[in-house]
């Protein structure tokens, strides 16, 4: 059944469906197909025009987190002191969380005390954008804004808790709406900017920077590889030649991607870590 | 008095305006970058809090072309 595109964009007010800003280049039947924003929002699988709708966007978010799951069930199951190839690849994640971003931002203490959190969002964020180069599902599980949205939300709420914790409610306001060592005119100015800092900036943008990268990074893969299907295929003559380009163009991409996928998950746990530092350590 | 039409652009000029939000970040990430590259053959034994440290201003500096690339998605053309 046919439901028009409008209907498939509801999940997020961020891409308006009047956005076609890619389907200039399309150029009607056999021409060149270029990618839109719309990829990302798949026909309902079950439970169509439910809240419940079930799309391809969610089928892959489920599948990565039962992988996730049971690699996760698998190693701590079979976990020996010397371990196996495979434990040793889950432990060394794990033990870059715990080192190269819990500890060395938070500390000792804090650091071994929110490992948990850093571990879930990293392994999470991996994992979900990692299915954007996985073949045949090709679509990362964080590139439609509910998952970023929620994973922020999680860090919000850890870092505001963390604070008020820490410093009181009272305290917590007062070091991060008035940094100490600024004259008191100054305060006008910065105490807004900090407000926005603190509770609205920080979040948007963390679901705004993986939500984004993940978009463009699935966009240019596709616009590489239906350009050489296009200039293999539909192309006459020397045009062809063009379509080796447009493919190693597409592997150098792909590579990228995976590059992409890594990094913005250790972004996200890093950042998450500096939140946390900046709320339980007043500035001084 | 006639229009008289000098140039004449189709498509989104959103395009347009995604390269222009993404030469600030790009001379930010130059001099981030290049200036960590510095740090780190001075003093290597610093070098992976030098990295942390450079992630976390690229985040920063990132988020602006990335939202460069957004608000061409959001206002409708």
């Amino acid at each position: 059944m046919e439901r028009p595109r409008s209907d498939d964009l509801r999940e997020t007010p961020l891409f308006t469906p009047a956005s076609p800003m890619l389907l200039a280049a399309s150029e009607g039947e056999g021409g060149f197909h270029a990618p839109t924003v719309a990829d990302f929002f798949p026909p309902a699988i079950f439970f169509e025009g439910t809240v419940f709708e079930f799309n391809r966007v969610m089928l892959i978010r489920v599948i990565a987190a039962v992988v996730l799951l049971t690699v996760f069930v698998i190693a701590a199951r079979r976990a020996k002191l010397v371990p196996g190839r495979f434990q040793n690849v889950v432990e060394m994640i794990l033990d870059f969380v715990r080192n190269a971003i819990a500890i060395e931002v938070l500390g000792e203490k804090n650091g071994r005390k929110y490992f948990f959190l850093l571990a879930t969002i990293f392994c999470t964020v991996l994992v979900m954008n990692i299915t954007s180069v996985v073949p045949f599902l090709n679509l990362a599980g964080t590139s439609v804004i509910g998952l970023p949205i929620v994973l922020a939300a999680w860090t919000y709420v850890m870092y505001l808790g963390a604070g008020v914790k820490a410093q009181g409610f009272g305290g917590f306001l007062k070091s991060s709406l008035f940094p100490p060592g600024v004259p008191k005119v100054l305060y006008l100015l910065l105490t807004p900017i900090e407000f926005l800092q603190v509770f609205v900036l920080r979040p948007a943008t963390l679901v705004i920077r993986l939500l984004a990268n993940m978009v463009a990074g699935h966009l240019m893969l596709a616009i590489c590889f239906t350009a050489t299907s296009f200039f293999l295929f539909d192309s006459a003559g020397a045009m062809k030649l063009f379509g080796a380009g447009t493919l190693v163009a597409g592997f150098a991409f792909f590579l990228f991607e995976v590059f992409v996928a890594a990094l913005q998950a250790y972004v996200f746990a890093i950042l998450t870590a500096v939140y946390l530092n900046m709320s339980i350590e007043a500035e001084h | 008095m006639d229009v008289t039409t000098l140039a004449e652009v189709t498509g989104n000029i959103g395009t347009v305006g995604y390269g222009l939000a993404a030469v600030g970040p790009g001379i930010g990430l130059g001099i981030l970058i290049g200036k960590t590259i510095e740090g780190m053959a001075r003093q290597p034994e610093v070098s992976s809090q030098l990295r942390t440290t450079m992630f976390i201003g690229i985040a920063f500096v990132e988020v602006l072309a990335l939202l460069g690339l957004v608000a061409g998605f959001i206002v409708p053309a």
